[in-house]
């Protein structure tokens, strides 16, 4: 989907105007940093995979709605470690080369991911590829593109939230939509409750 | 404590220890040899960089990244628990979490490693988020600065961050045996770990708060100041 489109949206209550709000924040983060490329993905713990949620520039027209495993790579450590990072030279990594390649058809060269935290815990990720090629990515940008990823963080849970308060979403999903969206005071006991439910499952 | 570390790669010359804590089918958490290696390549960077600092050291590998996010928590606080256990006289924490529910039992563990003599050096946020463990006392926090002078550090007037270390645009060991350019406080983190473990090598037996003065004392604005 481009910033331009012009899907009628009624808010967070349908899936267009969710995906008019996170694409506009990847428009403008790109923006912003001059970037090749902007991109939102959420985490779906129940099969360790990145979502691409939302992209600007490079791979917007295929990427929406792509996987890559959570498993490695520099956004499955952000994930993780709940730590941004920022690589300026990523194509010296032949693994991480050649995974984004066959997944995304496109190999940045600088690549900075931030997770996005949320509720004590980590949503997904923000990532800005090939920032404007005369600047490095510095301190000044790290402590705004964390800000930018707050927001984003919040924007996603609003979304996730919306989803899973949809007609035809299984239980479980609707139940975890639910849980995620709770009040922060409520955060720690629906983190157990899930993971009690989840040891249920697998058992 | 990372997501492993490639003991062969030649700027990190070895590891001593290396021990992965997962869950085991009956659902308890266990610490066992770690024959993986790095499942992301951020803890061999972290590794070589504490080579870099302290050549002589013996580096241990505690894997707590790269299993199941759900448990990551109670994951992180089991590979703490055991590495205070074993003795490390300095611990490096380039992660943190916001999990509010386990900041208790992580104030506990960093206080037992504080009076045990292991010193905890962690990353701070530069996130607008509460994150631990980097916030306690009993654990040295790291941020970044941009410069790459040799042992250019600096002790920060006003905490809750504590020293800025290199961390910006640095020539680091990564997967496969190669090198990337990154940057991020976590790589801070391991500058301060490594000059730490240079401290403790000239003077063993100094308590954390000890490590902690020297590092103040060394540190390039006090330096320059004096």
């Amino acid at each position: 989907m481009s910033s331009g489109s012009s899907a009628r949206s009624g808010g967070l209550d349908d899936e267009a105007g969710r995906r008019i709000l996170l694409q506009s924040i990847v428009e403008l983060t790109r923006s912003l940093f001059g970037a090749r490329a902007c991109s939102i993905m959420s985490y779906d713990p129940g099969s360790r995979e990145l979502i691409f949620e939302a992209v600007a520039g490079e791979g917007a027209d295929t990427l929406v709605g792509r996987r890559i495993s959570a498993r490695t790579g520099l956004a499955g450590w952000a994930l993780a470690s709940e730590e941004p990072i920022a690589v300026s030279d990523v194509r010296h990594d032949p693994r991480f080369a050649r995974e984004v390649a066959e997944e995304t058809g496109y190999v940045p060269t600088a690549i900075t991911v931030y997770p996005l935290l949320h509720d004590e815990g980590s949503l997904g990720v923000l990532n800005v590829l090939d920032q404007s090629a005369s600047e490095r990515v510095g301190l000044a940008d790290m402590e705004a593109l964390g800000r930018i990823a707050t927001h984003t963080a919040a924007v996603l849970a609003l979304v996730q939230g919306a989803r899973g308060a949809e007609p035809g979403q299984d239980e479980f999903t609707r139940l975890r939509a639910r849980l995620s969206a709770a009040r922060p005071g409520q955060r720690a006991a629906a983190a157990d409750a899930l993971d009690a439910l989840r040891r249920l499952l697998e058992s | 404590m990372d997501s492993g570390v490639d003991g062969d790669h030649p700027r990190v010359g070895g590891v001593t220890d290396a021990v992965v804590v997962s869950e085991s089918a009956d659902g308890d958490l266990v610490v066992t040899a770690d024959e993986d290696g790095d499942a992301y390549g951020h803890g061999t960077a972290c590794a070589a960089i504490v080579r870099q600092l302290a050549p002589d050291c013996e580096l241990g590998s505690v894997r707590v990244l790269g299993g199941e996010l759900t448990g990551a928590g109670p994951i992180l606080l089991r590979g703490l628990e055991w590495a205070i256990e074993q003795g490390f006289e300095v611990i490096n924490l380039s992660l943190s979490t916001t999990k509010s529910r386990f900041i208790e039992k992580l104030h506990e563990l960093a206080d037992r490693a504080y009076f045990k003599g292991s010193l905890l050096v962690a990353s701070a946020h530069n996130m607008p988020v509460e994150s631990f463990p980097w916030r306690f006392p009993a654990v040295i926090s790291v941020g970044s600065h941009s410069g790459h002078g040799h042992h250019e550090y600096y002790v920060n007037p006003d905490p809750p961050v504590e020293f800025v270390a290199p961390g910006v645009d640095l020539d680091l060991a990564w997967l496969g045996g190669g090198t990337i350019q990154a940057t991020g406080n976590s790589f801070a983190t391991p500058y301060i770990a490594g000059l730490a473990a240079l401290v403790l090598a000239k003077h063993p037996g100094l308590r954390p708060f000890e490590v902690k003065t020297a590092l103040r004392c060394a540190s390039s604005n006090v330096r320059s100041a004096a």
